[in-house]
């Protein structure tokens, strides 16, 4: 195999895994606050919740160095195109989390002002239900999210297959490792 | 007047020199088109520029583009002083060494601007000419909401307005609806009431303190802000089931009692927050960065946070000690003891001092709640505003009409109108809530003191720098939910 | 009580030593009148619609109109407030501006133009600020719809 000369341990494994767990491991957010579920989201920053531990603690306020948009409240007609705007600057890949019932469906406030749901102007992955949804759910959308990109394909985005592959039930594994030697 | 200069500059023949020195800007006290003639040109100037940009007059124009009244209003000459003199819109021009000047955006998606607050601000090099705050961008249509949901539910619309003080939103809409009714508490209401509120303003000046901390470079202080408010947000979610949009206040009392222990977890809170505090002195107060950052930036003199309606402790860092909780005490703050904290430059440092020594008075006040809690009902008996006990449900039918009565279609309150205000962390917190003797507000509108105090951004920036733009409108501390409501 | 203008009609509030109700012409020296007797500081100004509600009690002499500016003054020497209420019609929502009284109510009159479509005379800078700059009507007037988008069940049966 031509390997006899190694000195050291390796593994092998797939590019494909490598890269999902590479992208997996440092999903930077933006900063993209709105509401309530800002502040909340900025306790998932903070040393109770700590978010570092995910390799998430960069909020990045440049939307073209980040990976994940976390629309953390209530879009108004206003800021709509404000939001396209900032998510169509970030690079791909992207991920978007709705974070909050507001962000979802818009929530209480089914009036002239708010967009009755992000969906409508950005593809979302994940939703986060609460008013506002604590650091816990947060974390659990985020875990979520993990494991879509655990899972998901690398090159585009399934958009089409994506409500059919949601995964239901799963648990969440902490810590884990790059899978080496995939079995065939 | 106003429409010659605006239509040559449209016209791409930008005027040289200063506006403000032409037309009727150099009239003190007549800002715009004379009272009482309506405004020709307004009509015409909104739909030029609307074409001219993508967001019309939400635009910040170069200087020879905008009308005079407008300019005016940008940097603060409406703003008239006590001595009849207008602030001239040509004086900042003493420090500007050419005609180049920039106008940069900053915000809505911006991490410093505390939510979706974005600003128009034109430069000459590195220091502010003139600011713009443009709003709205979320805007929640809560008043048109609140006149959709009955009072018991109003409650839960409100307090989604300034986020980092729920209560407070809760505890303004109770009192202006319970003044309608004109019904009495009992003790221990108003007391559980008094207790978190005060809670409430610690953990929003601690907040505040970690933004603030973290938009002048001090993470450290973030950290440590958020570490002490969640020890506030889990005493909440033990007492009201929430950590924030609690909904907990309710008209007739509280949603319910105080949870068993809860004097040692106040307690305990008190003397953590307050032993922190005097840690934040060493990290903030006596270091010499952030005494640079702060001392003499952003100053306002009493007369011009007065004559722009701020209130809170923006109003009370000028020297001010307007505290409604002392001048017009609600609930019982005539009982306890406390001092009102101002201070005497109304730069960034006083407003920060202000709300540290704030937390103190806070915690004494919580203190002396928590040992003079008066036993009894947490809210009124009558049935016709709060719900019956849940025991009482599954034995009597009167009760159970009751409780679905309140829950569906609420109680009626009679025709009139009021203003309420308390002291939120922010400054005035009004409801003006007008009746027409159904279940549902005829309208409900909120005073936002954040809304009003943003006004004074531009005046606090002007002939700043713009690495201090940042800090000032920290320390004014907007929160967006309340701003556009 | 000495800062109200002659022929002004007034009765007392709740939560208000006063309640000025001034005709539209002389609102603006009304305010005036109350800044000069020591009302420092424009707490509030709002706009109400009476669309529905038409039968509201009014002190005589004032005649009931469709919308109505309610302005809350604050005097810090004095500790009280007042309110002035000015009848605004429906076919001319006109009314002067007291900014140049009050500075401070410039966003919140720019607020009741914005939401309530209430014109105000000598403002300096009247336009939106809340609503996108193109967005048309004014959505706190009570013929203005909720906007409530129906909320769609997936599961839910057909219709019946």
């Amino acid at each position: 195999m031509g390997l006899e000369d190694l000195q050291h341990n390796f593994l092998t494994g797939r590019v494909e895994d490598l890269v999902r767990w590479a992208r997996r491991h440092s999903v930077w957010p933006a900063t993209f606050g709105l509401a309530c579920c800002a502040i909340e989201m900025m306790s998932v920053g903070a040393a109770d919740y700590d978010i570092s531990r995910l390799g998430m603690e960069v909020f990045r306020a440049s939307p073209r160095q980040a990976d994940l948009m976390i629309v953390a409240g209530r879009v108004s007609q206003k800021m709509a195109p404000v939001l396209r705007q900032v998510y169509d600057q970030m690079m791909e890949p992207k991920w978007v989390i709705s974070m909050g019932v507001c962000a979802s469906t818009g929530g209480m406030f089914n009036n002239y002002a708010i967009v009755q749901g992000v969906d409508q102007i950005v593809p979302v992955d994940v939703y986060a239900p609460g008013c506002p949804p604590s650091p816990e759910t947060l974390l659990h959308a985020i875990l979520t999210l993990h494991e879509k990109i655990r899972t998901g394909a690398i090159t585009r985005r399934p958009a089409a297959r994506a409500a059919a592959e949601q995964t239901s039930g799963w648990v969440p594994e902490l810590p884990d490792a790059v899978r080496v030697a995939t079995p065939r | 007047m106003s429409d010659d200069l605006f239509v040559s500059a449209a016209a791409g023949k930008p005027t040289a020199g200063k506006p403000a020195a032409t037309g009727p800007a150099g009239k003190p006290g007549a800002p715009g088109p004379a009272p009482g003639a309506p405004d020709p040109a307004a009509g015409i100037r909104t739909a030029a520029r609307v074409a001219e940009t993508s967001e019309g007059a939400q635009e910040l124009l170069v200087r020879p583009a905008t009308p005079p009244g407008e300019l005016r209003r940008e940097l603060g000459a409406v703003l008239r002083l006590p001595e009849g003199g207008v602030l001239d819109p040509g004086d900042i021009d003493v420090e500007r060494r050419d005609d180049e000047t920039m106008i940069i955006n900053m915000g809505p998606q911006h991490p410093s601007t505390h939510g979706v607050l974005r600003l128009m601000l034109e430069l000459d090099g590195e220091t502010v000419l003139r600011t713009k705050p443009v709003i709205g961008y979320l805007h929640t249509g809560m008043e048109k909401t609140g006149e959709e949901l009955t009072y018991v539910q109003g409650t839960t619309n409100v307090t989604r307005m300034d986020y980092l003080s729920p209560l407070n939103n809760e505890l303004v809409f109770c009192l202006a609806t319970e003044a309608l009714l004109d019904i009495e508490l009992p003790p221990r209401a108003v007391w559980i009431r008094m207790l978190m509120s005060e809670l409430q303003r610690v953990s929003s000046h601690l907040m505040w303190m970690a933004t603030n901390g973290m938009d002048l470079g001090s993470t450290s202080m973030m950290i440590y802000g958020f570490r002490e408010r969640e020890m506030v947000l889990s005493f909440f979610e033990k007492a009201t089931g929430l950590r924030m949009n609690n909904n907990y206040i309710r008209p007739g009392g509280v949603a319910a009692d105080l949870p068993d222990g809860w004097e040692d977890d106040v307690e305990v809170i008190c003397e953590t927050v307050l032993a922190r505090t005097y840690e934040y002195d060493e990290l903030l107060t006596g270091q010499p960065i952030f005494r640079e950052r702060t001392e003499g930036i952003g100053n306002l003199t009493a007369e011009e946070a007065l004559a722009l309606s701020a209130t809170g402790p923006i109003l009370r860092s000028t020297g001010v000690p307007w505290d409604l909780r002392r001048t017009m005490p609600y609930l019982a703050y005539d009982q306890v003891d406390f001092d009102v904290i101002v201070g005497t430059y109304g730069d960034n440092f006083d407003r920060y001092s202000v709300r540290l020594n704030e937390i103190r008075e806070s915690i004494r006040i919580i203190r002396q709640v928590a040992e003079r809690m008066p036993p009894g009902d947490y809210r009124v008996q009558d049935r016709k505003v709060t719900p019956p006990p849940r025991a009482r449900i599954d034995e009597s039918m009167e009760a159970l009409i009751h409780h679905f009565k309140v829950f569906t279609e609420g109680f009626r309150v009679p025709e009139g109108e009021v203003y309420v205000a308390i002291e939120s962390p922010r400054g005035e917190l009004g409801c003006e809530l007008v009746s027409d003797g159904t279940s549902k507000p005829y309208r409900m509108h909120i005073r936002g003191p954040s809304f009003v105090n943003l006004q004074t951004v531009p005046l606090l920036l002007r002939g700043g720098l713009i690495a201090d733009a940042v800090a000032v409108v920290s320390s004014v501390d907007p929160v967006m939910g309340e701003v556009d409501r | 009580m000495t800062a109200l203008l002659p022929e002004v009609p007034a009765a007392p509030g709740r939560h208000a030593a006063e309640v000025a109700f001034p005709d539209r012409e002389r609102y603006r020296a009304q305010v005036a009148a109350y800044r000069d007797a020591g009302f420092e500081l424009c707490a509030d100004l709002c706009a109400v619609d009476y669309l529905t509600h038409p039968g509201r009690w009014l002190p005589e002499g004032v005649t009931p109109e469709r919308f109505e500016v309610v302005v809350n003054l604050l005097s810090l020497s004095q500790k009280r407030r007042v309110r002035v209420r000015v009848q605004v019609p429906e076919r001319d929502p006109v009314v002067d501006s007291v900014v140049d009284v009050y500075p401070g109510a410039d966003a919140m009159e720019r607020e009741a133009y914005d939401l309530m479509g209430i014109v105000f005379t000598g403002h300096p800078d009247l336009t939106r600020i809340l609503m996108p700059e193109d967005w048309e009507g004014h959505p706190l007037r009570k013929d203005y719809g909720v906007g409530r988008v129906p909320v769609q069940f997936k599961e839910a049966p057909g219709p019946r």
